[in-house]
């Protein structure tokens, strides 16, 4: 034990630490996470349940009902069709959750198995991670957006595109992990004791792997919704009638002078579970890596 | 430069991943078959694979980045032509990000889990979550069409005065620099913490300087060196978020032509453009690299 | 008897921890006076270090409180004084050295520049005449090619040598009292020695009072000539050097006078004390020290034993054996 200095926050807190926590029950206690994950969860209900909460066509147009500010029959009003706001922001959040998740999924099982496969085979090291470095030269939107465009407008082209935009950032984290826990002495006396590979890396090096590859596919979830919401936006995402939330804004958006209620509620949806991810993930990387402490 | 080398067939494969015949897709549906084989021949795509690899890295090498389809133009000098608006937006919002989220992160390190950490934190923590098209629009909405502080859209340039210039810049920047600042102030503040925390500072304050001078020269100085790793992160983070605002204040820059290159199907253009892009990155990197040595005496003697 | 220079009278400092509080000094009192020498001695965990930090207010603010006593030092009260006093006195009247050299100095300013920081915060030097102390300062600890050195950055030099800029730091201002928080602790043994006999001559050049830090009693007892012993945020006992090896009264002290290997022994027996010292949060009823002493009574765990003065200027918080010793006085 050292002596307590100035801002010596770790130190006094290591002596006082009760031992025995248990991740999850820290979690529990943990004020961010509780907020970040009530809301996605909130959300996610929400986006299942689209249907039996509200009894309206989403893409069904009612002209006669064209731009009707927010009021107890239409909460969030409606748009130049005549369609439901709520019923539209509900249904995008189907879209925006599953591509943000799917991205999340994909994007990590492919940084999980290069960053292994870099850490592990010298041979290949240098290749992939140069191929890395290059994918990450591009600015991320602007390589989703080219494979968007190329892969046609898709809901499929969308997590493509956005998968292989965040791979490089993946890969890289699950290498530095990798390279760490290989070194460690309980992986060296596996080694030592005559473990297969396949079985070290699957029992020692990607479970240790896991947490910050965990931290950081939260923070993928967020980013990859807000870029779908972007490249919707831009025409070359998730295409009308399917509304999902950033082309609500982006067909709102002529008309947000007149019909305000359009864009602001995809928005402010699009806010809210984006920031609910990013308290999760900084709840999660105070939580498991201890390298990124400093939050709360 | 390996990375260059494979950069530069990234951008070629862009093309190759085009599903069915790429000179179709560009030549339009309803094309005459004339049409198509001159795009073909055009493209060089009548060309082998590896052919046409190598006239690409061939033309690259004379610094010929190809023509653009729709524009008449060549890449580079349709690039070079938008580069003052996409450049100025960059600049300027960086310009604002790098005081302001220094700023913020430092106080929010400071005080820590005092009131002021939290109000700082929960405002960074809006930068990185609001989508910032969506912001620019209601910035766009208020500023310009109910205020009339600003301009709506468009771009005056430097050379045609400063103001003008400022006035047209302003909200496009701003609106660009929320999520950058919002980036910046969570990483300064945990680097912030981190050197706060070492002994030096207590040296620094055992010698009787003010809190002032141990916080803006003693941490801050250590603190930057790990802020500059995040300047290329920064300025890719500008470069791809002005794709987005230069189409929602129609700013005549590099990213609204590639969008609208990537509309009409001008994939030369866009494939040229992205590899220009890249390579910009690649530089960004390069000098952050060495300001990383410049400032790091541990680094520098080494 | 004069007043002393500086008097920390009943000091508790407390820190918080995710639980709350948790008492690291309680009730810390001791005196240095004038051109005196004072070493505060104890194991890792006793409390020194954070009696050393408090006289300067260096704690950090967030973290720390100190809900009783006070430092005098002077006319202040330092632990009420304002920030302006404090950093008027902070490098200037009392100037502190701490234990790892490696760190306690900023690696991206040169030498000169942290030396002449603390000059012209003080003493108003720029420039030249800065400059022309710096390099005295730094052959003044020895440090050769000073001039040279003084453009370098902390990690051209060895732990020794930045050690001897941190002393050079110190002293810049002539303070009446240093504070070395285990100056020699991170440091080979003979360059231990150097530092010591750096600290010692300059201590009588210059004429300062030194509060000497440090877990090993023998650099306490070649070097100061009083001695404070603490145990588990607590004073156990206070005498003048010699007393305290002529006759030691807590069994504590006992323990570390016989973990001292002694010079003249043939075959240098080191003795230990059994078990380890409680952290800041574990409950001990009565005396902090029962569970480790081998002199332990019922009586020890009843109640808290308070600081008696057993006479000749020692003093020491173990009642059952001052009441031995005073017996076989009396």
């Amino acid at each position: 034990m050292t002596d307590v200095g100035i801002g010596t926050r770790a130190t006094a807190a290591a002596i006082a630490a009760p031992r025995g926590y248990g991740t999850l029950r820290r979690l529990l206690r943990h004020r961010s996470f509780l907020i970040g994950f009530t809301i996605i969860a909130l959300l996610a209900i929400l986006a299942v349940l689209a249907p039996l909460i509200t009894p309206i066509d989403p893409s069904a147009m009612r002209v006669r009902l064209r731009f009707r500010p927010p009021q107890a029959a239409f909460w969030f009003g409606t748009d130049q069709f005549g369609r439901d706001v709520f019923t539209r922001v509900l249904y995008g959040a189907r879209i925006s959750l599953f591509v943000g998740f799917a991205v999340c999924v994909v994007s990590g099982l492919c940084s999980a198995v290069l960053g292994v496969i870099a850490a592990q085979l010298r041979r290949l090291d240098s290749a992939i991670m140069r191929l890395m470095d290059a994918l990450m030269s591009f600015p991320a939107i602007l390589l989703a957006l080219g494979i968007a465009a190329a892969l046609g407008p898709r809901v499929s082209s969308v997590i493509i595109a956005l998968t292989v935009a965040y791979i490089p950032a993946g890969v890289r984290i699950v290498r530095a992990a990798a390279l760490t826990v290989r070194e460690m002495d309980f992986v060296q006396a596996a080694q030592v004791s005559g473990a297969s590979s396949l079985r070290i890396v699957l029992r020692h090096i990607l479970p240790n792997c896991l947490s910050p590859l965990l931290v950081h596919l939260t923070f993928i979830f967020a980013y990859a919704m807000l870029a779908e919401a972007a490249l919707s936006f831009l025409g070359v995402g998730i295409q009308p009638p399917i509304a999902s939330w950033g082309n609500i804004i982006a067909e709102g958006r002529d008309y947000a002078t007149q019909a305000w209620w359009v864009m602001l509620f995809p928005g402010i949806a699009i806010s809210l579970a984006a920031l609910s991810l990013n308290l999760l993930g900084d709840a999660l990387g105070d939580m498991l890596d201890p390298r990124l402490k400093g939050g709360e | 430069m390996p990375v260059i080398l494979i950069i530069s067939i990234l951008a070629f494969l862009l093309l190759s991943l085009l599903p069915g015949d790429p000179a179709m897709i560009i030549a339009g549906e309803q094309a005459s078959p004339a049409a198509i084989e001159q795009v073909r021949r055009q493209l060089g795509l009548d060309r082998s694979f590896l052919e046409q690899l190598g006239i690409w890295l061939f033309n690259l090498a004379r610094g010929n980045f190809g023509s653009s389809l729709i524009l008449n133009q060549s890449v580079l000098s349709a690039v070079g032509e938008r580069l003052p608006v996409t450049l100025s937006l960059a600049a300027l919002s960086i310009g604002f990000t790098i005081p302001v989220g220094v700023f913020l992160g430092s106080l929010a390190a400071y005080y820590r889990r005092t009131w002021i950490d939290s109000a700082v934190m929960t405002v960074a923590l809006l930068g990185v979550s609001i989508p910032a098209f969506w912001i620019a629009i209601l910035g766009v909405i208020l500023f310009s069409v109910q205020l009339g502080w600003v301009p709506s859209s468009g771009f005056a340039p430097i050379s045609q005065g400063l103001g003008g210039w400022f006035a047209s810049m302003a909200l496009p920047a701003l609106t660009l620099s929320l999520f950058q600042i919002g980036f910046l102030a969570r990483m300064t503040r945990s680097a912030m913490l981190d050197v706060l925390s070492q002994d030096y500072i207590r040296t620094a304050r055992a010698k009787g300087l003010s809190e002032w001078r141990t916080v803006g020269k003693h941490a801050l100085r250590n603190a930057l060196i790990l802020i500059i790793t995040a300047t290329g992160i920064l300025l890719s983070a500008a470069i791809g978020g002005s794709v987005i605002i230069e189409q929602v204040f129609a700013l005549p820059g590099i990213g609204r032509m590639v969008v609208q290159a990537i509309m009409a199907r001008d994939y030369p253009l866009v494939q040229g453009t992205m590899l220009i892009l890249g390579f910009t990155f690649v530089m960004i990197n390069l000098i952050v690299d060495i300001l990383y040595t410049l400032a790091d005496p541990r680094v520098r003697h080494d | 008897m004069a007043a002393p220079l500086l008097s920390i009278r009943n000091l508790t400092v407390q820190f918080r921890v995710d639980t709350g509080w948790v008492t690291a000094i309680d009730d810390v009192s001791l005196d240095v006076g004038a051109g005196d020498c004072v070493g505060v001695v104890g194991e890792s965990g006793s409390g020194k270090s954070v009696t050393a930090l408090s006289v300067l207010q260096l704690h950090d603010r967030v973290s720390t409180r100190m809900p009783s006593g006070s430092i005098l030092y002077q006319d202040d009260d330092l632990l009420r004084a304002k920030g302006s006093t404090m950093r008027r006195i902070r490098g200037s009247e009392i100037a502190m050295i701490f234990q790892d050299p490696m760190s306690s100095l900023n690696p991206v300013l040169t030498i000169a520049d942290q030396i002449s920081e603390t000059l012209r915060q003080h003493q108003g030097l720029t420039g030249a005449a800065a400059r022309r102390r710096v390099v005295e300062l730094l052959g003044l600890v020895r440090i050769p090619d000073a001039a040279r050195r003084a453009d370098d950055y902390p990690h051209r030099l060895s732990g020794g040598m930045r050690q001897r800029v941190m002393i050079a730091m110190a002293i810049a201002c002539k303070p009446r009292l240093l504070i070395a928080d285990e100056p020699t602790t991170a440091l080979d043994v003979t360059i231990q020695a150097q530092i010591l006999e750096l600290l010692r001559d300059l201590r009588r050049e210059l004429g300062m009072s030194v509060m000497l830090i440090s877990h090993d009693l023998g650099v306490i007892a070649e070097f100061a000539q009083r001695v404070v012993v603490m145990y588990a945020g607590r004073v156990v006992e206070a005498a003048p050097v010699t007393q305290l090896f002529r006759r030691p009264v807590h069994p504590y002290t006992m323990g570390l006078i016989a973990a001292v290997p002694a010079l003249d022994s043939e075959a240098p027996r080191l003795t230990t004390i059994a078990g380890r010292i409680p952290g800041p949060q574990e409950i001990i009823p009565g005396c902090r020290f029962s569970p480790r002493c081998a002199l332990v009574q019922p009586s020890c765990l009843d109640e808290p034993p308070s600081m008696q003065t057993v006479g000749d200027g020692q003093s020491a918080r173990c009642p059952p054996r001052i009441q031995v010793l005073g017996v076989r006085h009396g």
